[in-house]
């Protein structure tokens, strides 16, 4: 069957072609109603609703609080124990429950992706969105507790805690777009994920100081330990939200600064490999799904 | 006459794979059987709709009539060949996809609108029309999941309805509700026509085709086998049915007819 040639025409465009991220972000209005739908949704028909939210973190606190703080002796060994838990504990949880739910953000709306074209990068963009409105009563709580314990405002806590959430944030979002899109074509990927997720809660000094590896591992161990970007997101934010009121002789990892901006790049660059291929592969959404 | 959609020489390749698991996987290798077996759902289709035409799409189940439509609407991409749209694209393909069971009727209207593209003055401004004409005023305020199937898809097609795109993808959205509704729903279409819009229309209700397109496509596994006047193209696809009958009558299975 030949087809009458058609003359070129401004007018006439691929479909679909016009996803992307910025795309995305233009769309505010459907993305805003996109993220209340899973604030909305995800607690409707329970008792506590949105208080649920607060339950897990409280409950994963006291239990780090009182096994490790308590009962191992980490409260004598760090001043302000809670405060130091609790700073690097935020913190970890925006980074778990972002990774946690952008990589079920495409499954999860196979009907979706299967029948309308919409910008792919809607569906883990909104959830990075609701891991941080959850974010936020956390940081309100820390902050209460913080100026409690003698915390004042200052330029340089501001700082820290502005780049160690930049670090988390670009992270997150950039591993999440990578198993977001991975999770499409291998479904195991979300089970890895949950299962990762207890070892990067481990694998940062949030429950411990860093110098318990100093002073037990191999050098090559710290290394590998220090070069992890998010040992350095922690250390900022306990840079400014425990340190300033505590006044014992805690030393942070050498060279925090200088590591935490080779942190950001590092996740900047991530974050563009994980954009990227969730762009190429997002292609074969509708018909993996 | 403009063109306001092209589909130039349009091919496209699945891959349906047999094994997830490894286990699976490991089970069929075994065997010798194949992992994955491709199959051509669209071979070199090519087809212009002029704007303001309405063209019924018509053929048997997996003869690649839903393939086509999801290519127009971008929701696929070709594997070779290109495909044109003027306009923004909207379809009635599978309405409901995107309304969410636990949140209200009235939030849904403004979710799924936005999904379908609309702003959100527009879905202010038709708010009102879109309540009218699904008929479920008196439950906007509760959670989709407690409407009846019919009042669901009342609703979404409601919402879809009244999305004023300039291309129109409508795949078996017909199907929907009692006859009355039905009746409604034909009505809208041919308003919508009227306006002048595009229109792509997938049904298997050949007799509804005829009456409401001015232009017939079969197409047969995978081809396109004719273009032309809507009687032609039903004459064809009712040779199809009477031919996938006989061929099941001897095959001695009535297994129903195939993928969709």
């Amino acid at each position: 069957m030949t087809v009458t040639p058609v003359s070129a025409d401004d007018g006439l465009r691929a479909p679909g072609g016009d996803g992307g991220l910025r795309r995305t972000l233009q769309n505010k209005y459907l993305l805003r109603l996109l993220v209340r739908r899973e604030l909305r949704a995800r607690y409707k028909g329970s008792l506590l609703g949105l208080g649920w939210s607060y339950v897990r973190p409280a409950v994963h606190f006291s239990v780090y609080f009182f096994v490790i703080g308590v009962f191992l002796g980490m409260d004598r060994q760090i001043e302000d124990f809670p405060i130091y838990l609790f700073s690097g504990m935020v913190l970890v949880h925006l980074f778990t429950e972002t990774l946690h739910s952008t990589t079920r953000s495409v499954t999860g709306n196979a009907p979706l992706v299967r029948k309308v074209f919409l910008p792919r990068e809607l569906f883990p963009t909104a959830s990075v969105l609701v891991s941080l409105v959850h974010f936020l009563p956390g940081l309100t709580i820390l902050l209460g507790a913080a100026v409690a314990a003698g915390w004042r405002p200052s330029p340089e806590a501001f700082g820290a805690a502005a780049l160690g959430f930049a670090i988390v944030a670009v992270l997150g979002f950039g591993i999440g777009l990578l198993c977001a899109a991975v999770n499409v074509l291998f479904r195991d990927l979300e089970q890895a994920v949950d299962i990762l997720m207890i070892v990067v809660t481990w694998s940062v000094p949030m429950i411990y100081p860093w110098t318990h590896v100093q002073a037990q591992a191999p050098g090559w161990v710290l290394d590998v330990y220090l070069a992890n970007p998010l040992v350095s997101a922690v250390s900022l934010f306990q840079r400014a939200f425990w340190r300033p009121g505590a006044d014992g002789d805690f030393a942070f990892p050498p060279d925090l600064y200088a590591r935490a901006g080779v942190s950001l790049a590092v996740s900047v660059l991530v974050f563009a490999a994980g954009h990227a291929a969730f762009g190429r592969m997002q292609k074969r959404f509708a018909q993996e799904l | 006459m403009t063109p306001s959609i092209v589909i130039d020489r349009v091919t496209k390749n699945f891959t349906l794979r047999h094994a997830r698991s490894i286990k699976e996987m490991s089970v069929r290798a075994f065997r010798g059987q194949s992992l994955s077996d491709r199959f051509r759902a669209l071979d070199e289709v090519s087809l212009t709709v002029h704007q303001g035409e309405t063209v019924a799409l018509m053929g048997l189940n997996g003869s690649g009539k839903s393939t086509l439509l999801k290519l127009i609407s971008g929701v696929m991409q070709p594997d070779e060949g290109s495909v044109r749209v003027r306009g923004r694209v909207a379809g009635l393909i599978d309405v409901g996809a995107g309304l969410h069971p636990e949140l209200t009727g009235r939030e849904n209207v403004f979710l799924n609108g936005a999904i379908l593209g609309m702003s959100r003055t527009e879905i202010e401004r038709k708010f009102d029309a879109i309540v009218d004409f699904s008929g479920v005023e008196r439950f906007l305020d509760d959670q989709v999941k407690f409407y009846s199937s019919g009042m669901f898809m009342r609703l979404a097609f409601s919402i879809a309805a009244h999305t004023e795109p300039d291309v129109f993808l409508i795949d078996e959205a017909l199907a929907v509700g009692d006859p009355p509704f039905r009746e409604k729903c034909l009505d809208r279409i041919r308003e919508l026509r009227g306006e002048g819009r595009t229109m792509v229309v997938v049904a298997h209700d050949i007799r509804m085709l005829v009456g409401l397109c001015d232009r017939g496509v079969t197409m047969r596994q995978g081809r396109l086998i004719f273009d032309g006047d809507t009687e032609g193209a039903a004459r064809l696809v009712r040779e199809d049915r009477a031919a996938r009958r006989a061929a099941g009558r001897t095959a001695g299975a009535a297994r129903g007819e195939g993928r969709g």
